[in-house]
């Protein structure tokens, strides 16, 4: 097993960027026996960033397949967790990670590489971050990295990730033209679509809705409905009828400890810490 | 205005509509009672009659509570304070169905005297309509204490009511002439241990309110 000889030694930082560079330039990778699901684990999680911990002891089982909410005031740390998920936070400087973290029951700082990681754990951020090329290419950027290049192939993966992403109608006859000149809602979509051309197991979504008009944020929100059949849907929101609405469970963290994590209709008709019902009726501060 | 104060003052509204109602049908069941007692039948009439107040005020304070859910989306504690008043009002307008069943039995009744002054028949009454007055203000005041204590008040009622029955039996027995008063006599009983049992009905909401749960 190759992904073992390249993850023995993963204690330093320069030990990890090597190892995403020797992710990024193996060709074919079968994640079926890797990840067994989507279903993400966290066992006493603490993080770092210098001297400031931004994670405090948090543990929580996400299952596979439902949409999960991270809800909390800025600065709780909902980001720092999720980018723990797909190791987006080994290279910052100064930052240290303690805990086990698992998708699909593999231990993520252990036993994956990094590049098959973020194959099956996607991410979108609050603001589009598409690649200055085509709609076609941008979606084909990730399958391209993976070693599909056959044309039949990724024109099936555009029209599969397009159509997954609720945007096959308003894109396909503008497919070479630029991904930049669409609007800020379908380059959201766009963007989750171009997650979605590796076939995640996982799709992290931060805020991805917090700079759209309401129409946007309806059809996104709709998607994460459809997308859950598929795979799992964690995402961060600070607005709440987001969270009622669409998230099967819900997680309330505050200052870097998860305070509650239940049932998003128990959570928030029957919250059990006196700090969730503070925060989710407006009582704080 | 902060959505914190625009929803606590949306409750206040509320629960001052609550009040109001829970007035109108105190009044209403002393009426009711009044007028069986000293066979006013045009109090019945006007009693039974003010029902449709009571039918608006559920109305109105529906609205109020949709309206609020709709526009303040509130969640946890403040969730299940409009819930709980939106199923309160269901039960305080039977209550006011309850008061003008009873006017619509004056109103059947005979003109003749009681074989028997009603003694029973007020005192449960006025242990019922306070009941449905504390059952209102636990939820105002938010007084766990005050809504369960309305069980043991329950029982008070059912035993007045066991009472009631077994002296109507007796006086049937004594002259069957009087059957159809006494049966009247048990009507009004029995409506009032409805009452009781919406009232304890409203205390189990108010617990659910405060604890966020419901049995
Ligand atoms: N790269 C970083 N370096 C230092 N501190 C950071 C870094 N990223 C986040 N933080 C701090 O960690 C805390 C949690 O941040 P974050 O996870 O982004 O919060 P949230 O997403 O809940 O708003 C904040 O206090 C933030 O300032
Ligand atoms: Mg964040």
């Amino acid at each position: 097993m190759t992904r073992e000889d390249n993850t023995k030694n993963e204690k330093t930082q320069s030990d990890k960027k090597t190892n995403i560079l020797s992710g990024l330039i193996k060709k074919k990778e079968n994640s079926a026996d890797v990840f067994k699901d989507g279903s993400v684990s966290v066992k006493n999680a603490n993080l770092w960033y210098g001297d400031f911990q931004a994670l405090k002891d948090v543990s929580l089982e996400i299952p596979d397949r439902k949409v999960t909410a991270f809800i909390g005031p800025s600065g709780c740390g909902k980001s720092t967790l999720l980018k723990c998920l797909n190791r987006m936070n080994d290279l910052i400087e100064g930052c240290r990670i303690e805990g086990r973290f698992e998708v699909g029951g593999t231990d993520i700082y252990k036993s994956a590489d990094v590049n098959l990681l973020r194959k099956n754990v996607g991410m979108v951020f609050q603001k589009p971050n598409l690649f200055p090329m085509s709609i076609y290419d941008n979606i084909c950027y990730g399958p391209r990295t993976h070693g599909i290049r056959k044309k039949s192939e990724l024109d099936e993966i555009v029209e599969r990730s397009l159509k997954e992403a609720a945007m096959w109608d308003e894109a396909k006859n503008r497919l070479s033209k630029s991904a930049l000149g669409m609007s800020g809602g379908q380059q959201q979509r766009l963007c989750i679509a171009r997650a979605l051309a590796v076939r995640p197991k996982v799709l992290l979504l931060d805020e991805p809705t917090s700079a759209l008009d309401p129409i946007s944020t309806g059809k996104i929100e709709e998607l994460t409905s459809e997308l859950k059949k598929e795979l799992t849907v964690i995402i961060v929101t600070h607005n709440m009828q987001q969270a009622t609405r669409i998230a099967d469970k819900t997680a309330f963290f505050l200052l870097g400890e998860l305070i509650e994590y239940s049932d998003t209709e128990e959570l928030f008709i029957n919250p059990e810490d006196p700090r969730t019902e503070r925060y989710i009726t407006g009582k704080f501060g | 205005m902060s959505t914190r104060n625009r929803y606590e003052q949306e409750l206040k509204a509320i629960s001052d509509e609550l009040i109001a109602m829970q007035r109108a049908v105190e009044r209403a069941i002393d009426r009711a009672i009044e007028a069986f007692v000293t066979k006013d039948k045009t109090l019945a009439a006007g009693t039974a009659e003010n029902d449709v107040e009571i039918n608006r005020m559920e109305r109105d304070i529906e609205q109020h509570c949709l309206k609020v859910l709709l526009m303040e989306h509130p969640v946890a504690g403040d969730f299940r304070e409009i819930t709980a008043a939106l199923k309160m009002i269901t039960d305080l307008e039977r209550i006011g169905d309850q008061a003008r069943d009873i006017c619509e039995i004056v109103l059947q009744s005979g003109d003749g005297e009681y074989v028997k002054k009603p003694e029973h028949i007020p005192r449960m009454a006025k242990i019922v309509s306070g009941m449905v007055k504390d059952s209102v203000y636990s939820y105002v005041n938010r007084d766990l204490a005050v809504a369960t204590s309305l069980d043991k008040h329950d029982d008070i009622v059912d035993n007045i009511f066991v009472e009631i029955k077994d002296e109507i039996v007796n006086i049937i027995r004594a002259n069957k002439d009087n059957a159809e008063q006494a049966v009247y006599f048990l009507m009004i009983a029995k409506y009032l241990e409805r009452i009781a049992d919406h009232a304890v009905n409203i205390g189990e909401w108010v617990e659910y309110a405060i604890t966020g749960s419901h049995h």
